[in-house]
């Protein structure tokens, strides 16, 4: 039976432990409205990007001289999958899960005989990924989210990356394996296509209502210089949006994960303490009892 | 006279949205001038300044971008930049400074992508630099 010592040393060590987990989720909740506030902040511009994506897109008819970012290089051989997970742990099942996808996703690929490669985004998924997929990893950014915000700079370097790879011919298809940030207690994997881009298609819902509506809505655009070369450099800077955006949803929902996990681990510390404490207070009263009673059969002995 | 919402966007933030009389942005074909009622149009645009005219006779505030595209339509026009800073703002010393380092890197470089990423850089600084001046 543990003494009252051992009780006294449980209790201090998880109540230190507490301190700490409250304290993370604390930092964990504002990081997280800055990370939010931010991803707020891109919004604009994304939403911008679509909307002038439709508008051209629209306009232009998708045969083989398009540009390959959208038609595809002919072949669907060699995938690469870009894997966005956080740099640090202690954040619930965000990693796990989305490393979880990730392989699932390998597999499925490798056993329809494609040939995969793996761009890792975050030092966690890395580390897991090493463990069985080594040969697989192309390329790692690591600390592009670590530090409190996301910075377009940084999501560059991925979508450069990215591009010089695919201009080289070394891949086929490109898809993004994220966390997508639905609430605060959910974080979704996701797995994006980006190479080829699949076009928003919301304009031709449109047409089957109103024909005349849309070619009144469609046409009047003038585009300097014409569509397709517009097309051409939009497609790049798309990609790097949705890029960025997916750093934004990854790195917002990490802290939430991290303050969901935190405070499930606060709680539970509180739980811990609580039973200890009982635990103590029955083993100091049972020694008390005890002692009593040896006083008094020691007396009624005399 | 009539004001057209002029909106300038980054990926990082909307960085200016307000009603001007007048923008002169740099189209990749030429500079051209947008104000209410203009025709709607998409425009890809290279480096350079967008100048925007808000009151009569009044100087225009300048604001450098590195390139972007443009959707204009009879009430707004919005630009999308990656990069957009105020002209005011630009240190002429420092780019200067920078863009002799950029070319010592250049010279260093030996990797045809490091070096097209240089002299990409090399280029969106002159720009800035020949922004200041003018």
């Amino acid at each position: 039976m543990p003494s009252l010592r051992d009780y006294r040393d449980r209790i201090k060590s998880v109540k230190s432990t507490k301190k700490i987990t409250s304290a993370m989720k604390m930092v964990a909740a504002s990081k997280l409205r800055k990370a939010q506030e931010q991803a707020e902040a891109s919004q604009p511009y994304a939403q911008a990007m679509s909307e002038m994506l439709s508008r051209v897109a629209a306009n232009v008819v998708i045969n083989e001289s398009s540009s390959k970012l959208l038609a595809g290089t002919g072949s669907d051989k060699r995938h690469l999958l870009v894997v966005v997970t956080a740099d640090r742990g202690l954040c619930g099942g965000f990693n796990a899960n989305l490393v979880k996808k990730a392989i699932a996703r390998i597999q499925e690929l490798t056993t329809e005989g494609k040939e995969v490669s793996v761009l890792c985004v975050g030092r966690k998924g890395r580390d897991s990924l090493k463990r069985g997929y080594s040969g697989l990893i192309a390329q790692s950014f690591i600390g592009l989210m670590g530090s409190s915000r996301v910075e377009y700079a940084d999501a560059s370097k991925v979508t450069d990356y990215i591009l010089d790879e695919f201009e080289a011919g070394n891949f086929d298809v490109c898809s993004l394996i994220y966390n997508e940030f639905v609430s605060v207690l959910t974080q979704k994997p996701t797995v994006n296509q980006l190479i080829p881009f699949a076009l928003p298609e919301a304009s031709e819902e449109a047409s089957e209502d109103d024909d005349d509506a849309k070619a009144e809505q469609v046409s009047p655009y003038d585009f300097e210089p014409e569509e397709e070369r517009i097309l051409e450099a939009l497609l790049p800077r798309n990609l790097g949006v949705q890029i960025f955006r997916a750093l934004l949803d990854s790195a917002a929902g990490e802290q939430a994960a991290r303050m969901t996990a935190m405070d499930n681990s606060t709680r539970n510390a509180g739980e811990m303490i609580d039973g200890l404490t009982l635990e103590y207070n029955r083993a100091r009263q049972a020694h008390i009892t005890k002692e009593l009673i040896e006083i008094i059969s020691g007396a009624e002995a005399v | 006279m009539t004001q057209i919402n002029f909106e300038l966007v980054s990926p990082e933030a909307r960085l200016v949205s307000e009603p001007v009389d007048m923008i002169i942005i740099p189209g990749e074909e030429g500079k051209f001038g947008v104000m209410a009622g203009h025709a709607s149009l998409v425009a890809s645009l290279k480096a350079g300044i967008v100048e925007l005219y808000k009151e009569k006779d009044g100087e225009p505030q300048k604001i450098f971008i590195a390139g972007g595209f443009a959707d204009v339509t009879a009430e707004n026009c919005s630009v999308l930049a990656e990069e957009a800073i105020n002209v005011a703002d630009l240190d002429p010393a420092k780019l200067e400074k920078q863009l002799k380092e950029l070319r010592h890197d250049l010279e260093l470089a030996e990797e045809a992508s490091d070096k097209a990423r240089l002299q990409r850089h090399i280029v969106m600084t002159e720009a800035k630099i020949s922004a200041k001046a003018a």
